[in-house]
């Protein structure tokens, strides 16, 4: 009887994982336990701060708190957790920055229908996609109407935008203007002109030699000066364009990547059918080049979407600007944790599905091709 | 006659294709012309004067991270060479410390251990995925709130941890600690040609010697014998609280330590990841086959994986470090007088001379870029397969 218990025990598919996986030597069973009690105490410490003795609207008194003397943190000095009400009481700051509160709906707007004017380039097995596509290109005229204004509806300058939406409108737009021009340099870059390789070679080579803060400085004070009088882009087209630019070289590398993969045969099979440069190009190689490209694609963009963090430094509110302008006012100084905890937590949202995306790709290239 | 002469100009591949960059240089020249144009119009009106004549004048400002000292005195092109140095220092620092923990990582992440290894993981996921700069602002953050001086930390009553940098006994050298330290280098060289012989006196004897002992042996005993032979010649301030602040010894400023973490955890994530697919890429034959001929596990890794490993390494980890070369210049958001701290944004905003400083600030970067992938393809040649195409 026992035995039979001992060996449905040894033979069940959980115990022989567990064993395999944790406990299969001396050495492992010490690691494994050091590392229980490691997850444990950073995770009980963890939960304990954002969640079960966290202060969300009211303190422990149930006082609303409006700003950080109403903290449980302050009544009852290092016995409480987060204080998230500064997350909740400056939302808006770090959704929509300073736009109006009654033209927020517009921001919404743009925000509730940003999903749709993506998901046809993501996925290219969703029902009526060619639909989707056409909404995307319709999708910026769109935004731009509906966040700037214009007939009908009142003009909100870029200088009142902030938070969140600095952050998508940097990444999303320097992603989308940046593919054409990046299409444009890798192809240059294999181009046959030697004069026409060189610009694409020398362009893409100092834009990634250089860190992206001194682009936005070089956009910031001397762009400007490169102007007439009457032309005066703001702050944030400024930055837009240096973000453009370095976004531009990086997919441009990626693009190349896929470029270099296509079989020579491919090219002389176009050739040979009398194909010009153009027609193979659109019709043969970029087609199988970008979809290779897309994996190192979505790389470079998380990338860019993580370095719009430093536009703060060039004076403009986004994300990171917002947090660090809630920390400096009086009222909320002191807690960085809870606010640098949420801006990562955004930001992981974002990569981290990023990530996942392009893995999701790579799996489906991989299975498509062999 | 004319048509003729057109016809070839388009149809004609090779002189079409002088005609469109014959184009392209035009509108290129006559761009690079409108804006110089435009520019010293802009300069004139605005009244900016130009030229490099202001890196003689004096700063008027302090830094308080140098290498070389530094005064208000001091001109705007020493205040460059301040910067330069200090960018080049947490690049250095950074990149070391960044392949040593992107090393452990990568390897943990390869673990047998379930726990372990996903330990890992979530560490990688959670910092690549989180922007390095607000990093760098996290724990600057975190540096700033530590006790103050007053309530300093102390760590074996040597070390003092602080808001304000962590203090620390500074080195006094005195007369004949250049020999110890000539010793340390003559035995790392002599440790060279002994593993040399030994490797030979092994192909022939086929006897194995314990080679990494005797030479880490001799490597850590030839300096201390010397050290204890020259009469200890070395001795160490240690920082004393009087009044306000300490006395004695140095301090690493946490402006310096926050840099380190913020750039050193971010770029080890990335190199963890290289070094888990360079092991990863070593095809399991190779391990079996050494196993098969009786080669211990360690032997294993040091002698037959990392070496074929280290060429699918080499690359990515050199644009790594390109990557955190580049981040260091984001020292400016907390204060860390780097390149573009510095000069790049103190003496600009003194002189006024944008376009000059921005020019040296971007040459600079890209010197130190081709600097550093001109080293790591040296390196990668020396590791790749030999006769490989």
């Amino acid at each position: 009887m026992s035995t039979t218990l001992t060996s449905n025990f040894i033979h069940n598919k959980y115990y022989k994982w567990i064993v395999k996986n944790l406990f299969s030597s001396w050495v492992n069973s010490i690691l494994t336990i050091i590392a229980l009690i490691f997850v444990y105490e950073v995770g009980s410490f963890f939960l304990n701060w954002a969640i079960f003795e966290a202060d969300f609207r009211t303190n422990f008194q149930g006082e609303v708190i409006t700003d950080r003397i109403l903290c449980s943190k302050n009544i009852v000095p290092g016995e409480y957790g987060a204080c998230w009400a500064i997350i909740y009481v400056r939302w808006d700051q770090f959704m929509y920055g300073f736009y109006p509160i009654e033209e927020i709906w517009r921001v919404n707007f743009v925000y509730a229908l940003l999903p749709l004017a993506i998901v046809g380039i993501l996925f290219d097995k969703i029902p009526y996609r060619r639909f989707f596509i056409y909404f995307t290109f319709i999708y910026p005229f769109i935004a731009y109407f509906m966040l700037y204004g214009g007939p009908g509806i009142s003009v909100v300058g870029t200088n009142k935008w902030g938070g969140l939406l600095v952050t998508l409108f940097l990444g999303v737009t320097g992603i989308a203007l940046a593919f054409p021009l990046s299409i444009i340099l890798a192809l240059g870059r294999r181009s046959k002109m030697p004069i026409i390789k060189t610009m694409c070679v020398v362009f893409i080579e100092f834009i990634r030699g250089v860190p992206l803060i001194t682009l936005l400085f070089t956009a910031n004070v001397m762009l400007p000066l490169f102007l007439p009088d009457g032309v005066n882009p703001d702050n944030l087209l400024r930055a837009l364009v240096a973000v453009t630019l370095f976004q531009s070289a990086y997919m441009a590398e990626a693009i190349r990547g896929g470029l270099q993969a296509i079989p020579r045969g491919q090219l002389e099979a176009a050739q040979s059918l009398g194909l010009g440069y153009w027609q193979t190009t659109r019709k043969i190689i970029l087609p199988q080049a970008l979809k290779i490209a897309i994996p190192p694609i979505v790389n470079t963009c998380i990338g860019l979407f993580k370095d719009t963090s430093l536009v703060l430094i060039i004076g403009l509110f986004d994300l990171l600007g917002i947090g660090r302008a809630a920390l400096s006012d009086m009222t909320w100084t002191k807690l960085y944790y809870e606010v640098y905890v949420f801006i990562s937590l955004v930001f992981f949202i974002f990569c981290f599905g990023m990530s996942r995306y392009s893995l999701y790709l790579e799996k489906k290239l991989k299975t498509d091709n062999s | 006659m004319q048509s003729n002469f057109f016809r070839k100009l388009i149809f004609d591949e090779k002189s079409r294709n002088l005609l469109v960059q014959a184009l392209v240089i035009g509108f290129f020249a006559l761009f690079i012309y409108i804006i110089v144009q435009q520019t010293s119009y802009n300069l004139e009106k605005r009244g900016i004067s130009t030229g490099f004549d202001f890196l003689g004048m004096n700063a008027g400002y302090d830094i308080s991270i140098s290498l070389i000292p530094f005064t208000s005195d001091d001109t705007h092109l020493r205040a460059y060479f301040v910067g330069l140095l200090n960018t080049l220092m947490i690049a250095v620092c950074g990149c070391f410390l960044a392949t040593i923990l992107g090393f452990i990582v990568g390897i943990i992440r390869l673990s047998s251990n379930w726990l372990f290894r996903n330990i890992a993981y979530v560490y990688v996921e959670f910092t690549r995925n989180v922007p390095v700069l607000l990093q760098i602002i996290l724990y600057y953050s975190i540096l700033l709130h530590l006790p103050k001086i007053k309530q300093a930390i102390p760590l074996f009553d040597t070390f003092y941890i602080s808001n304000r940098g962590l203090f620390s006994p500074s080195p006094i050298l005195k007369d004949g600690f250049s020999i110890v330290v000539w010793g340390f280098f003559i035995a790392i060289v002599f440790t060279f040609f002994l593993k040399k012989y030994l490797k030979k006196k092994q192909e022939k004897s086929g006897k194995q010697y314990p080679i990494f002992l005797i030479n880490s042996a001799i490597i850590i005993f030839t300096p201390i014998i010397l050290y204890y032979i020259m009469g200890r010649p070395l001795e160490f301030d240690f920082p004393v609280l009087k009044g306000f602040n300490f006395k004695g010894g140095m301090v690493v400023r946490p402006e310096f330590i926050g840099m380190l973490l913020g750039l050193s955890i971010y770029t080890a994530a990335f190199i963890s990841e290289t070094v888990r697919s360079g092991i990863i890429s070593v095809s399991k034959g190779q391990k079996e086959a050494s196993q098969a001929l009786g080669l211990k596990s360690n032997l294993v890794m040091r002698l037959i994986i990392i070496p074929q490993a280290l060429r699918v390494i080499i690359p990515p980890l050199t644009s790594q470090y390109l990557n955190l070369t580049k981040n260091s210049s984001l020292g400016i958001a907390i204060g860390y007088a780097d390149l573009v701290h510095g000069f790049g944004g103190i003496s600009l905003n003194q002189t006024g001379r944008a376009i000059e400083i921005i020019s040296m600030v971007m040459l600079t970067y890209l010197t130190i870029s081709l600097i550093i992938s001109l080293f790591m393809n040296l390196y990668n040649k020396s590791v790749q397969f030999k006769g490989n195409a």
